[in-house]
């Protein structure tokens, strides 16, 4: 464990240090390499504000209108009859949407019930097994410029429900 | 609507917009820095030896790009900066292959190497879920990392599941191409 950490606090540095020693070496023109680069960075970040803000908008209203949760109140019977717990249904719908608040619901959940109780393992498993599917497509599909995203959203989610089931299978064998 | 949620959903509207700017602010230090610092490492040659170094693995997953592309050079930098929870990292290095896979297929809609990046992406590559620990931490848990092993075994699966489901909407595809 504590090597992992020290690999991670490390990397960065490292990774740095290896491309501009690699530059020196070869006698590249680094600086001006950076700068060229760089400049492409800024065109990427203001051509994917549209996507990122049509996106989060019409995200926080479907939470803020309450649709969110009108969907997950009618879905809890059905839900509790295959084994899910009720107090993670707002998490599992929520992490694939956005990430901050699927955080804010796992940190919730752990104060609530506690980081060593069943739901609290379980939340924590499920918040670092998946990752925000529409976040990530918004990005990438974003700064290319493409608006057709084929069955990339259909198999995110799928993938998404297959790793909140396996976190809940290895959950409940392990702890 | 009938929830009388309105002022909520007034207030919402524009925070959240303010909030995507205040996101893209963030995200032009760290796509200025990685993009600036990758240029360099593409000239030096060091993605092309990154690349040629896990061939095999990669030339299966995506055997739409030719193997000395570019493309597999970022592909792998933005798969080991998620590894290693490097998440500012990978995302530039993220958006160059697919600004290369684009390049490659020379079309508005995604191609399959991008359906198969993204879906790998969004089934998470963490290693050490690190934010998650440190929650742990504060709530005083007696085994905050107890959770590594369950996460990565979760991750793993979710993973090979995600590859999985890709391929068979890929064959379904091809499958409804042909008639």
């Amino acid at each position: 464990m504590s090597v992992i950490t020290t690999i991670s606090i490390w990397i960065i540095p490292v990774i740095v240090m290896v491309i501009l020693l690699t530059a020196t070496i070869q006698k590249l023109p680094a600086y001006e390499l950076f700068v060229e680069g760089g400049k492409e960075g800024i065109s990427i970040a203001v051509s994917l504000l549209p996507y990122l803000l049509g996106m989060m908008v019409s995200i926080t209203i479907f939470r803020s209108s309450g649709a969110l949760e009108a969907i997950i109140d009618h879905l809890h019977p059905f839900l509790q009859l295959v084994g899910i717990p009720g107090e993670l249904v707002p998490l599992a719908f929520t992490r694939p949407i956005s990430g901050t608040a699927a955080l804010a619901i796992t940190t919730d959940l752990i104060s609530t019930y506690g980081p060593d109780s069943f739901i609290g393992r379980l939340a924590s498993t499920m918040q670092g097994s998946t990752d925000t599917t529409f976040y990530i497509l918004t990005v990438y599909f974003g700064s290319v410029g493409i608006k057709k995203m084929g069955d990339a959203l259909k198999v995110g989610l799928l993938a998404d429900l297959v790793g909140i089931i396996t976190s809940i299978i290895i959950v409940s064998i392990v702890f | 609507m009938f929830n009388g949620t309105m002022a909520d959903v007034n207030e919402a509207l524009f925070a959240s917009g303010q909030e995507a700017v205040t996101l893209v602010i963030g995200l032009v230090s760290v796509l200025v820095f990685w993009l600036g610092l990758m240029r360099i490492g593409e000239k030096a040659g060091i993605l092309k030896k990154l690349a040629s170094l896990f061939k095999p693995l990669i030339v299966k997953l995506f055997p739409e790009i030719p193997k000395d592309h570019p493309a597999m050079g970022y592909i792998l930098s933005n798969f080991i900066a998620n590894l290693f929870g490097l998440g500012n990292a990978a995302t530039p290095m993220g958006i160059k292959a697919m600004e290369e896979m684009k390049k490659l297929s020379r079309s508005n809609e995604a191609s399959r190497s991008m359906v198969t990046f993204l879906v790998i992406n969004t089934s998470s590559l963490t290693l050490i879920p690190t934010t998650i620990i440190a929650i742990r931490m504060q709530y005083n848990s007696a085994a905050p990392t107890e959770i590594v092993g369950t996460t990565l075994i979760a991750t793993l699966i979710t993973t090979i599941c995600a590859i999985i489901i890709d391929r068979l909407f890929y064959y379904r595809r091809e499958r409804k191409h042909k008639k």
